[in-house]
C-alpha cells in the first residue's frame, strides 16, 4: 500500500519526466508512451527509490538517442525534492545492457560504449536542437502567415509580433535552449546562430524549415505506430 | 501492367527481396530483433486484409513471391535487393546468391543487385568482380548500418568506399542504392545522415545513387542533398505504405520530393515482403493530394504517377517500356514504341 507521501512523489516524477524529450522527435516521453512504468517505493533509511520502465518503438531504436532519453530521465527524476534513488530500466532494446548499466553508474555515452563511441553526445544533441528550432518557426510563421504576412516581411518580424499561442511558447522554449535571445523585441526569423536571415533569404530558409517539421511530425507519426503495434504484439506473444 | 481509366502504368518494383528470418536461421537475439522490426512495420502499415501471420512472414515460398508481385501484384519488372546481415543470420537475410536463384527460375521478371562491403578490402573487390560477372550486376545495394564483428557500420566517404565506387564504375554498375539504418558507431553521430551521399555523388557524377526511404528519417537531409545533385535519386520503399494509414503525411511527403526533387528522379518500390504491392500500385493511381494542400503541392497527375510507378526506374536501369506505356508520354520523350534516354540520366 503506497502512502500519501509515495503518490505526491510520484506526480512530481512525472511532471519531472514531461521535459524529459526525445531529441529527433522533440516531443515528451511521457507523451510518446515510452515510460512504461514508474514505481515510487521506501527504502530501509527513510529515503523514496524511484524505478522507471522505458521502452521504445523498435528493438533498434538508435542507441545514441535511446541513451539520451535514459540519461535525461535519470536526471530529471533525481532532481524531484524527496526523492533519494533512481534506477531506469530501458527494456527490449538491443543495448538495454550497456545504457542501464552506463547511466545508473553515471559513466556517460563513452564510458557506455567504451569500445564504439567517441567522445560524448552534445553535439548530436545541439543538432537535433536546431532542427527542433526550425520546425517552431515554421509553425510559428506559418501563423502570421495565415493572419496576412508577407513572407519577405518576415525577416523584420520580431517575437513581440507572434500572438501569445502555443507556437510561440514552443518557439522560445527551443530558443532558449540554443541560447538565442528570448525578449519581445528580438529578431523572429534567425539562423542557428541567431544572426538575422536577410529578406531574400526568407523564403528558401522557409521552405527548408517546412521540410524539418513534416520530417519531424511524420517520424512522430511513424513512432507512436510502431511502438503500439510492437507491444500489441509482445503482448500477444506472452498470452501465447 | 496496371490500367485504369484509359492510362497505362508499367511497374517497376525496385525494391523487394526473398528473405530468410526464421528462427531456424537467427544466429543471435539480434537477428530474432531484426525481423520482428520488419513485421511490425508490416502490421503497422499495411491494410488489415494484407497482414500475414509471423511464421508466413519470417519465410515465405518462392511460389508466394512470384504470384504476390506478377500475378495479383501489377509488378512487370521487380529489383531484388540483397541484405545479408551474416552477423544476424547463419546464411544471410537476403543475399544476391538467394535472389539470383530464383530470378534464373523465372527469366524476364527479376534485376538481381548485388552488394559490396568496403570492409572486405582488396579481397572484396575480386568479390565484386566476380559477383558481377555471375549475375550481370547493373546495381548495388548497399546497407551501411552493417554489423561486422567489431565494426557497427561504415560511411560512403570511407577510402575503401571510394575505392569500391571507382570498381563500380569500371565494371558497369551504375545505380547504387543506399539504405541508411540506425546502429552506425560511432554513437555520437547521427547513422542516419545522408552528408555522406553528397560528397560521393559529387565524385562520381557518372553513378546514379538511389537513396531508399527517401533519407527517412531525415527527410530534409536528403531532399537538400538531392536538390543540388542531379545524380541523386529517392526510392519510395518505406514511404508508400503511408498512402493508406496516413495519407496526408504521404501527400506531404510526396509534395516536398516533387519540390525539391523532380517527377523523374524518383522510384516506387514496396520493399516486398513487408508490403504488398497490389494495394500500394492501386491506392497510388487512386490518389490525389487533399483539396487544402492543392494550393501548396498542385495535384499528382497520371503523367507524375506514370513516372514513379515505372518509367524512372526504367530508365536507371534500361528496362523496355511497352509501347502502350510509352504512347502516353510526351512526344519528345518517345521513340518507336521505346523510349529515349532522360537526359538527367548519363548512358
Amino acid at each position: 500500500m503506497s502512502s500519501a507521501v509515495e503518490d505526491t512523489l510520484t506526480v512530481r516524477v512525472w511532471e519531472a519526466l514531461d521535459t524529459v524529450v526525445d531529441p529527433e522527435l522533440d516531443q515528451p516521453i511521457t507523451e510518446l508512451g515510452f515510460v512504461e512504468g514508474l514505481d515510487v517505493t521506501a527504502d530501509s533509511a527513510g529515503g523514496r527509490r524511484v524505478r522507471l520502465r522505458l521502452r521504445l518503438p523498435t528493438y533498434f531504436c538508435a542507441p545514441n538517442f535511446a541513451y539520451l532519453m535514459v540519461a535525461d530521465a535519470h536526471d530529471a527524476a533525481s532532481a524531484v525534492r524527496g526523492v533519494s534513488s533512481v534506477r531506469v530500466e530501458l527494456e527490449d532494446h538491443f543495448a538495454a545492457d550497456e545504457i542501464n548499466a552506463g547511466v545508473a553508474a553515471e559513466a556517460g555515452f563513452g564510458g557506455s560504449f567504451p569500445e564504439q563511441a567517441t567522445g560524448e553526445l552534445s553535439d548530436l544533441r545541439a543538432a537535433f536542437r536546431r532542427k527542433a528550432h526550425l520546425a517552431c518557426l515554421e509553425r510559428a510563421c506559418r501563423r502570421l502567415i495565415d493572419d496576412g504576412w508577407e513572407i519577405d516581411a518576415l525577416a523584420d518580424g520580431r517575437i513581440g509580433d507572434l500572438p501569445a499561442s502555443q507556437e510561440r511558447d514552443s518557439l522560445l522554449r527551443r530558443r532558449s535552449e540554443l541560447g538565442l535571445r528570448t525578449e519581445l523585441d528580438a529578431p523572429l526569423f534567425v539562423e542557428d546562430s541567431g544572426d538575422r536571415v536577410p529578406s531574400d533569404q526568407v523564403a528558401k530558409r522557409l521552405r527548408f524549415a517546412k521540410a524539418v517539421r513534416v520530417s519531424i511530425d511524420g517520424n512522430a507519426g511513424v513512432c507512436r505506430g510502431l511502438l503500439q503495434t510492437r507491444y500489441q504484439r509482445i503482448a500477444q506473444e506472452g498470452e501465447g | 501492367m496496371y490500367r485504369k481509366d484509359g492510362e497505362n502504368y508499367f511497374v517497376v518494383d525496385s525494391h523487394v527481396h526473398f528473405w530468410d528470418g526464421s528462427p531456424a536461421n537467427q544466429a543471435n537475439r539480434y537477428g530474432k530483433g531484426f525481423i520482428e522490426c520488419f513485421f511490425d512495420y508490416h502490421r503497422n502499415l499495411s491494410p488489415e486484409e494484407y497482414h500475414w501471420p509471423k511464421e508466413k512472414f519470417e519465410k515465405y515460398s518462392e511460389e508466394t513471391l512470384v504470384n504476390d508481385l506478377f500475378h495479383d501484384g501489377y509488378v512487370d519488372k521487380a529489383i531484388f535487393q540483397p541484405t545479408y546481415l551474416a552477423d544476424f543470420y547463419v546464411n544471410g537475410f537476403n543475399t544476391t546468391e538467394q535472389d539470383g536463384a530464383v530470378a534464373e527460375r523465372h527469366p524476364g521478371k527479376f534485376i538481381v543487385n548485388g552488394a559490396f562491403d568496403p570492409r572486405e578490402g582488396e579481397a572484396g573487390l575480386a568479390r565484386l568482380e566476380a559477383l558481377t560477372e555471375r549475375w550481370r550486376l547493373h546495381g548495388v545495394k548497399l546497407y551501411t548500418a552493417e554489423w561486422r564483428g567489431e565494426s557497427k557500420g561504415w560511411k560512403l566517404t570511407d577510402p575503401w568506399a571510394y575505392r569500391y565506387l571507382e570498381k563500380c564504375e569500371q565494371l558497369g554498375i551504375s545505380n547504387i542504392h543506399i539504405h541508411k539504418g540506425p546502429t552506425i558507431y560511432p554513437l555520437n553521430r547521427d547513422a542516419f545522415d545522408v552528408a555522406d551521399v553528397d560528397d560521393v555523388a559529387t565524385a562520381f557524377p557518372n553513378l546514379n545513387f538511389i537513396i531508399e526511404h527517401v533519407g527517412l528519417p531525415r527527410l530534409e537531409d536528403f531532399c537538400w542533398i538531392a536538390t543540388q545533385e542531379p545524380n541523386v535519386y529517392g526510392g519510395l520503399a518505406v514511404v508508400m505504405p503511408f498512402i493508406h494509414s496516413r495519407p496526408r503525411y504521404f501527400a506531404q511527403v510526396i509534395g516536398e520530393l516533387l519540390y525539391w526533387l523532380d517527377e523523374n528522379r524518383i522510384t516506387f518500390a514496396s520493399d516486398y515482403a513487408i508490403w504488398h504491392p497490389k494495394w500500394l500500385v492501386e491506392r497510388f493511381v487512386d490518389f490525389q493530394i487533399p483539396g487544402d494542400m492543392q494550393g501548396e503541392y498542385g495535384v499528382l497527375t497520371a503523367d507524375t504517377k506514370r513516372r514513379i510507378l515505372g518509367i524512372n526506374a526504367a530508365r536507371l536501369y534500361d528496362i523496355e517500356v511497352p509501347a502502350e506505356v510509352a504512347a502516353q508520354l510526351p512526344e519528345s520523350e518517345r521513340a518507336g514504341g521505346g523510349l529515349v534516354s532522360a537526359p538527367r540520366v548519363p548512358a
